[in-house]
């Protein structure tokens, strides 16, 4: 694969054809704050804290790095005004959702985010899906997905395979940045996980 | 009926559908299109069909069934040939009377014709009427002299001869070369260039390429896919053929949205027909170019109409916009270089390849060029499906076209582009219309949808009602879009029931900026352009209701209340008995005082009072007056003088 | 549904993956809901998980995973109906039946929905019952038109 040259905060850095931003400002030892990304699976593009601006034939653009490739002579920006803007108010909105999450709170302050800005929703989800992208890529056992759309979007295990799986696994429960999926799990598993007598049990 | 294996047998064909058809014999044309179909136009249809039978005219009549004629407003719509007679609102009842007069007689019903408002002119012929007139119907016009569910009609008026054309005298790249000259712009909403977008999937790397039809048309109030996909289906079929064989794709897909399945069913009814006539499958026209067509359904999601979120629904997964930055033009359905156009773009080529890019460029404007159809609608006079060259003004398609303002009320502003874009006010009615002056102005062309508003509408609300729209139809995964919407409908929720606050308006345009800088789709990139665009021209309806608790439309519920005037109160009951809440108290010769603990502003008690009286009226940001009292309720008529 | 027409429906799909949006419409169309029953059998026979299955019924609303009433209204909420006082019509609407969009009334009589955009926009305010257009909706005219439904 070619090598490709790019500027990243002023410094160049070295890729590969195919590599993207973010990749590439990691394995320069460049920090960029990430939130839906995982070394495991796709690029998601959810949570957008990743934006950075990047300057390509002329044009000043706002791309997410986790899912942008690596161009020659691309020049990159990862904090700037505005950038620093879109990241602060991104996780006042998150904020309103879950406002104790500690890796929230360690970004809000280095970007002065008000965790209080905005009233309190109820659910503390904040979607970066990470639980149900490994539970499909990594495990390959869908346990849990999204549920509707829009402002009403929710995760949802699926009790017959999360009574049979999940006890034994749980690797997801860690990468939640909130917290929120523990409470989704125990939800469900009240409610939903079928009982004894009628198929297979989960192991406690 | 043999497949055609050659281009002389197409002709062959043609001439003889021509032959045995008579263009000064008798026909009687019924609009069938959804619009007219609501209105009662299958009803009429049946009379026809008995009426026609019973007064033994089955030999000497021809009555067809077809597409939308655009004049929504004034449907269902009989248009009778050779003479080109035009009646509007035609009732079954009416047609034993057209039959024996008009078909028989030759005598013009004149209730049943078109009369101009202002001059009380009766109109006969169609095109003449000024909705049409003003019109520039390249692409629609055909609706009206086809039964979209017959090829031998789409033959007849030419079909399939610019694909004849194209396989059998232009090589691909010829093609391609037309359709950039003509400069042909998406008219599904982001106006790229097609050409552009077809060279660029033409040369991706990748042996199977697809070419799509976007007919998901989910911005509500455009409806002119529909009528194109319902009424002319084979003229997208065969500018989609044609775009496929100039990109090299062999597989095509018609994405259909779920509501409308007459559209569904007549573009299936298009496919199966033109198979069996060797127009679409193997060695179309002996010309060694093979292409098949199938039609997929959307389920009831707007997102989905977005152009990697399209794809992604075609294979069987949900659709939601991908985060990708490598255009779909070179990796789209599954991963293989896919070209998306919309359909009228779709049904532009046919015409461009027949007459050339030079004869499509005389129409439009520099950047941009052609004809572009308009589903007109709101509180406009004529309601319907316009087609007017780009470069026309905003208020020529109002005022010529549309007819001015429903009611005689004041026009107010005008919305363009659905949920993506934005209100024009009246400072801009003269703005020529075309891709660029659009998103200049703060809206953007869209797919077509053009609202009109009228000083009853209250700009705040309208706002609020995109934005609920689109809390709604976000996929909802990324923040800006999902949480940047689910606060700005927040705030303008507030503003609209009289919780509004200082720093309201700052607070929208900050994250209107977030949401459009940061989000991943064009959905959430152009929600906050409603907004902006209300704020840019009417900042002071925003401060009034956060101000004064007023809203100057009189339409925000919780803002106005209703109340019955005692000076002109006649106690004519009507108010009284329609009433739904029984929030009125009345009764003869008492004047009567509405409830307001009781109402529930539903507006029928304004709606009914006679207007001689006119003594409901709205009232907003200000108390209600006090009731009149008691003893002072008796109205005292005065007496008859013999 | 009958596990047999559910694998008809499959079949005349060719029982690919990408037709699953396809199947799901069918069903829906003919049973006027998507069983859970079902959902598991086009699950097995499409060899795709349920999580998506799920979420494509979630996501999209032409379906229902409850069972919906006899009769189904669907008020229009496009932006010209809105502008003419559509949701003046949903208010009514909700009012007399007791129910907001999206849920069934105890009886299983009606069922409520808003839709975008029937495409009728001259007739606004419109409601569809039954594939049944009635335009120029008000508040006062609205229950004699659903009096006419049992």
């Amino acid at each position: 694969m070619s090598e490709i040259l790019l500027r990243i905060d002023g410094k160049e850095v070295k890729a590969r054809e195919g590599m993207t931003i973010l990749e590439a400002a990691r394995s320069a030892g460049i920090f960029i704050p990430t939130l839906c990304y995982h070394e495991k699976l796709e690029p998601y593009g959810a949570c957008r804290i990743c934006i950075v601006e990047v300057e390509v034939r002329g044009w000043t653009r706002l791309v997410v790095s986790c899912v942008y490739p690596v161009e020659d002579n691309l020049v990159v920006r990862t904090r700037s005004e505005k950038v620093d803007r879109i990241r602060k108010t991104l996780l006042e909105l998150m904020m309103a959702h879950a406002p104790d999450s500690s890796q929230l709170q360690e970004l809000a302050q280095e970007y002065g985010a008000d965790r209080d800005r905005f009233e309190k929703e109820a659910s503390f989800c904040i979607h970066c899906g990470l639980c149900v992208r490994y539970c499909a890529e990594v495990k390959k056992l869908n346990a849990v997905g999204f549920v509707d759309r829009g402002t009403r979007k929710e995760i949802s295990f699926i009790p017959q395979i999360a009574s049979r799986e999940c006890w034994n696994c749980k690797e997801c429960f860690p990468l939640c940045p909130t917290s929120y999926l523990q409470a989704a799990f125990v939800l469900i598993e009240s409610l939903a996980f079928p009982s004894p007598s009628s198929g297979p049990t989960s192991e406690k | 009926m043999p497949r055609l294996k050659s281009f002389a047998e197409l002709e062959e064909l043609r001439k003889s559908i021509l032959s045995i058809r008579d263009p000064n014999k008798p026909c009687i044309t019924l609009c069938s299109g959804s619009a007219c179909y609501a209105c009662g136009s299958e009803a009429v249809a049946a009379s026809i069909e008995n009426e026609i039978e019973k007064q033994g005219l089955s030999a000497e009549v021809d009555f067809r069934k077809t597409g939308c004629h655009g004049f929504c407003e004034r449907g269902p719509i009989i248009v009778i040939h050779p003479e080109e007679i035009c009646y509007l609102q035609v009732e079954p009842e009416d047609v034993p009377e057209i039959v024996s007069q008009t078909l028989k007689q030759k005598k013009v019903i004149e209730r049943l014709l078109y009369t101009d408002p202002r001059t009380n002119e009766k109109i006969v012929r169609e095109s003449e009427i000024p909705f049409y007139k003003n019109q520039t119907r390249l692409v629609f016009g055909s609706n009206g002299n086809i039964d979209p569910k017959s090829i031998d009609d789409y033959l007849a008026i030419g079909g399939y001869s610019a694909l004849a054309k194209a396989l059998s005298q232009m090589t691909r790249e010829q093609v391609l070369e037309e359709v950039k000259k003509a400069n042909l712009r998406g008219r599904g909403g982001g106006g790229f260039p097609a050409g552009k977008k077809w060279e660029e999937c033409r040369n991706a790397p990748g042996e199977i390429k697809y070419v799509i039809v976007n007919a998901d048309e989910g911005d509500p109030g455009a409806y002119k896919d529909r009528s194109l996909l319902e009424g002319n289906p084979h003229a997208v079929l065969e500018g989609l053929t044609i775009g496929a064989y100039a990109i090299g794709s062999h597989e095509g897909y018609i994405y259909v949205r779920q509501e409308y399945p007459l559209a569904v069913e007549n573009v299936t009814i298009a496919i199966k027909q033109a198979q069996e006539y060797g127009l679409l499958g193997k060695n179309i026209l002996g010309s060694g170019f093979d292409f098949t067509v199938k039609v997929h359904r959307g389920a009831g999601a707007f997102v989905s109409g977005e152009s990697s979120a399209l794809m992604t629904a075609l294979e069987g997964k949900v659709g939601e916009p991908r985060p990708k930055y490598i255009h779909t033009a070179v990796k789209g359905v599954w991963d293989r270089p896919s070209d998306l156009n919309n359909v009228e773009t779709w049904a532009n080529v046919p015409l461009i390849i027949n007459k050339g890019a030079d004869w499509f460029t005389q129409f439009g404007t520099e950047g941009s060029k052609g004809t572009k159809i308009f589903s007109l609608v709101g509180k406009i006079n004529n309601t319907g499906l316009v087609e007017v060259p780009m470069g026309i003004t905003l208020r020529d398609i109002i005022y010529k076209v549309g007819g001015g303002i429903a009611g005689g009320k004041k026009f107010k502003a005008v919305q363009t582009g659905g949920p993506s874009g934005g209100c024009i006010s009246e400072e801009q009615l003269d703005l020529k219309v075309d891709f660029d002056e659009l998103t200049r102005a703060g809206s953007m062309m869209g797919s077509g949808g053009m609202i009109v508003m009228d000083e009853d509408t209250c700009m705040v609300d309208f706002a609020r009602y995109f934005l609920n729209f689109l809390s709604d139809e976000s996929c909802g995964k990324c923040v800006p879009c999902r949480e940047g919407i689910r606060q700005m409908l927040k705030v303008l929720t507030n503003i609209t029931i009289g919780n509004g606050k200082e720093g309201d308006i700052e607070l929208l345009e900050e994250l209107s900026e977030v949401t459009k800088d940061a989000s991943l789709c064009a959905l959430g990139k152009s929600a906050p352009n409603p907004v902006l665009s209300t704020i840019r021209y009417f900042r002071d309806e925003y401060e009034a209701h956060i101000k004064e608790k007023r809203c100057p439309a009189y339409s925000c519920k919780a803002l106005i209340s209703y109340f019955i005037d005692p000076h002109r109160c006649q106690a004519c009951m009507i108010c009284f008995r329609k009433c739904p809440a029984d929030a009125i108290d009345g009764g003869k010769n008492k004047i009567h005082i509405i409830n307001q603990d009781k109402c529930t502003k539903c507006g029928t008690c304004f709606e009914v009072c006679p207007s001689r009286f006119g003594a409901v009226k709205k009232i907003s940001g200000e108390p209600v007056p006090c009731p009149v009292p008691e003893k002072e309720r008796t109205i005292v008529r005065k007496s008859k003088d013999k | 549904m009958d596990t047999g027409r559910i694998d008809q429906i499959i079949d005349k799909h060719q029982g690919e993956a990408s037709s699953l949006i396809q199947v799901l419409l069918e069903i829906q169309s003919e049973s006027h809901w998507l069983p859970k029953e079902a959902l598991e059998r086009v699950g097995e026979k499409l060899q795709v998980p349920l999580t998506r299955i799920q979420h494509i019924a979630t996501f999209y609303k032409a379906f229902s995973l409850v069972p919906k009433g006899r009769h189904e209204i669907h008020i229009c909420m496009g932006t010209a109906c809105h502008v003419r006082g559509a949701p003046r019509v949903l208010d009514t609407v909700q009012n007399l039946i007791g129910i907001k969009p999206g849920e069934t009334d105890s009886d299983s009589k009606f069922s409520l929905e808003t839709v975008n955009c029937l495409g009728c926009c001259a007739l606004g305010p419109v409601m569809e019952v039954d594939g049944k257009y009635h335009g120029k909706m008000v508040p006062a005219t609205i229950a004699e038109v659903l009096k006419k439904y049992d």
